[in-house]
């Protein structure tokens, strides 16, 4: 029903990172997702917004097979998400992904957190791994607190942890699920602050948030989901500046309204 | 009326708490006597441990240490504290504790037993305390072989045998997964251990006894008895029952049918019969549907009924902790591209069994608790002696003093537990949640 993905004039260059083709899931009998069609170029930054319930996350989790998708295709990285167990764990270690709630393992300190997955899935060896850690423990500007464990930490600390531990694996695409909406108000900016640097790298995103002021930043195009379909995608100042579709306005009213 | 606005000039500093709240008159105003109904509570239970104190103590101090019958205690309890005190009789102890502690195991071999137990004690450190060599896990991993050998005794070529079966094995995993993948090296790695052991371990060990006589002489399972066999069948159980009641949760919370119907239905059947009952298989219905002619040592039978049994509790302990982790947990650990084996080592079971140490040492109490039940079937644990001792003319009537005795040692290696488990669930202790 929608047209071909628009593509973005900023992407760094037409290979694809993410293509869904006529995807459908269920669950149970209930439908979430229906002919879901989404190209990703490498370098994109996607925002997905919309209510809650209209399957957005959802859409983020079959990228990484969190959830697995019934019909259609999704190639990743130029491999095919099947029952494949090679391709799973394949397209995860080059997929990074950020929770709601930070999922760090509690049990491990930060640094454990984060050569955990380079030394057991990459064979990285520990003292390389380690040093991978600490660069971007410092890039998300929380290198004194390596040696302690995540409970001692803020949410915003967690997060911003959460972000390196993926970013350790020195993945091609990062997902985010709501990285900010379990986050204390005084502590959204400094997750968003690490987003903003990521972009700017050059770094292939899908963000599902509904921090706006974030989109219009940083987004190549921005994705407006409803009752498990996608409505509408534009690029963010036409998107924010003139919506086509009437759910999409009642949508933007509601949340850019006070 | 007074104004909503206020502005603080300057910011007080913080005071030590009041004196009444501190020290061991703040503690006991805290812990003791805190209110009315608490205050009367503790002055009851100091009133009931005095009166327990007060009418136990007699008992225990004036005994007799020397007597060589029961009659015998009485008189020199009567001549020394004067007619018609009661007085225990520790003599029995004196006079048995070998027995207690070894059954009738030859007596020029207590080294053995007591070698073993100091071994077990060193091969156990590392494996409770982290922050010791890693290293010594080696002689862990050995020290069951070797542990088996002291008490058993017979041919160390045995012991070099079975250990040859691991590398057997693992040379067949290395060559068939070379070959044919990672299934088919498991499988046909452990068909290869599993076969060599029950076809080929005597004949191998015999061949090599032959050539290079090495070995100390054997005993017989009869001549086991007392703590040596409750510790025995204690350890190896718990030992044993771990691992497999963690691949049984593991194969409950599985996604493929058989796997979980297998051990749900293993669990639930385990679960729902008395541990007598399994020991009563052990001891006489397996030997129906063996081949006539083996011999199937009757304490390796208990110890695997006793296995079985606490296995299937432990994997229930297990199953609460993992129920217990949150789904962001597992989808985590999958997110950053972990297979389902290192998801479960690295990130799920550290911190389910963490969730667990209370009930699984709790089962491993239980466990070595039931240990004395195995005197039902015949075998001479602690209390199967006491009964032994108790029909000897000398000792007839006696009762207290065996089972005070028995109960103080269990009590100490069931303490031991609990405390470590204390330890440990602090040690795990990471942040406040």
């Amino acid at each position: 029903m929608e047209a071909e993905a628009v593509t973005s004039k900023e992407a760094s260059s037409d290979s694809i990172a993410v293509q869904i083709t006529g995807m459908n899931k269920w669950y149970g009998s209930f439908q979430v997702l229906i002919d879901i069609n989404l190209t990703v170029y490498e370098g994109e930054r996607i925002v997905i917004c919309g209510p809650s319930g209209s399957g957005k996350s959802t859409l983020i989790r079959c990228i990484n097979r969190l959830e697995e998708h019934q019909e259609g295709t999704i190639i990743v990285e130029g491999t095919e998400l099947s029952s494949d167990l090679k391709n799973i764990d394949l397209i995860r270690s080059e997929v990074g992904m950020c929770f709601q709630h930070f999922n760090l393992f509690p049990h491990l300190s930060i640094l454990d957190n984060c050569t955990l997955a380079p030394i057991w899935v990459r064979k990285t060896p520990r003292k390389e791994a380690e040093e991978t850690a600490m660069y971007f423990l410092e890039k998300v500007k929380i290198p004194e607190q390596a040696l302690k464990y995540p409970g001692q930490l803020s949410g915003g600390q967690q997060q911003r942890v959460a972000i390196a531990r993926s970013l350790c694996m020195k993945p091609r695409i990062m997902l985010f699920d709501e990285p900010t909406s379990a986050l204390d108000p005084e502590m959204i900016k400094e997750v968003l602050d690490t987003m903003i640097e990521l972009a700017e790298e050059g770094m292939t995103m899908l963000c599902v948030t509904h921090e706006m002021g974030f989109a219009r930043q940083v987004a190549n195009r921005v994705i407006f989901m409803d009752e498990g379909q996608i409505v509408e995608q534009n690029e963010p100042e036409p998107f924010f500046g003139n919506p086509q579709n009437d759910r999409t306005k009642l949508f933007l009213s509601q949340i850019l309204g006070h | 009326m007074e104004s909503a606005a206020f502005v603080r000039t300057e910011m007080a500093a913080a005071r030590p708490p009041p004196s009444m709240d501190m020290g061991p008159v703040g503690w006991m105003r805290q812990n003791l006597f805190s209110s009315w109904l608490n205050s009367i509570l503790t002055i009851l239970a100091l009133l009931g441990i005095f009166f327990a104190l007060v009418s136990a103590a007699p008992w225990l101090i004036q005994s007799s240490w020397t007597a060589t019958s029961l009659n015998g205690c009485r008189e020199a309890i009567a001549e020394a504290y004067g007619e018609g005190t009661h007085g225990a009789c520790w003599a029995v102890i004196r006079e048995r504790y070998l027995q207690m502690f070894y059954g009738f195991y030859p007596r020029d071999s207590y080294w053995r037993p007591n070698l073993a137990l100091v071994m077990l004690f060193v091969a156990l450190a590392p494996v409770l305390f982290t922050s010791l060599p890693r290293r010594m896990l080696w002689f862990s991993a050995v020290y069951p072989f070797l542990g088996l050998w002291l008490l058993w005794g017979g041919s160390f070529w045995i012991v070099i045998s079975i250990l040859f079966g691991f590398f057997v094995g693992y040379a067949v995993l290395t060559i068939l997964m070379r070959m044919f993948g990672q299934l088919a090296g498991v499988v046909g790695g452990a068909l290869a251990a599993v076969l060599y052991w029950v076809i080929l371990t005597g004949t191998v060990a015999d061949l090599l006894h032959a050539v290079i006589p090495l070995g100390i002489e054997p005993v017989e399972s009869a001549r086991f008895g007392g703590f040596m066999l409750s510790t025995t069948i204690g350890v190896t159980g718990i030992a044993c029952s771990l691992p497999i009641g963690i691949l049984l949760a593991l194969g409950r919370k599985s996604d493929l049918l058989i796997v979980k119907s297998i051990c749900v239905g293993f669990i639930e059947f385990v679960r729902g019969v008395p541990l007598i009952t399994l020991l009563f298989v052990a001891s006489t219905l397996l030997n129906i549907f063996m081949p006539p002619g083996t011999n199937f040592d009757l304490i390796l039978r208990v110890v695997i009924m006793v296995t079985l049994f606490s296995s299937a509790y432990i994997a229930e302990v297990v199953r609460g902790g993992l129920a217990s982790l949150p789904r962001g947990q597992y989808e985590a650990a999958d997110a950053l591209g972990l297979d389902y084996w290192k998801s479960m080592r690295l990130v799920v079971l550290p911190q389910a069994l963490k969730v667990s140490i209370p009930g699984i040492v709790s089962t491993f109490i239980g466990l070595f608790k039931d240990t004395t039940l195995v005197s039902i079937i015949g075998l001479l644990d602690p209390l199967g002696l006491a009964n032994a001792i108790r029909a000897d003319a000398n000792w007839n009537g006696i009762v207290w003093e065996l089972y005070v005795f028995i109960a103080a040692l269990f009590f100490v290696f069931c303490f031991a537990m609990s405390r470590y488990s204390m330890y440990l669930e602090r040690k795990l202790q990471t942040g406040h949640n």
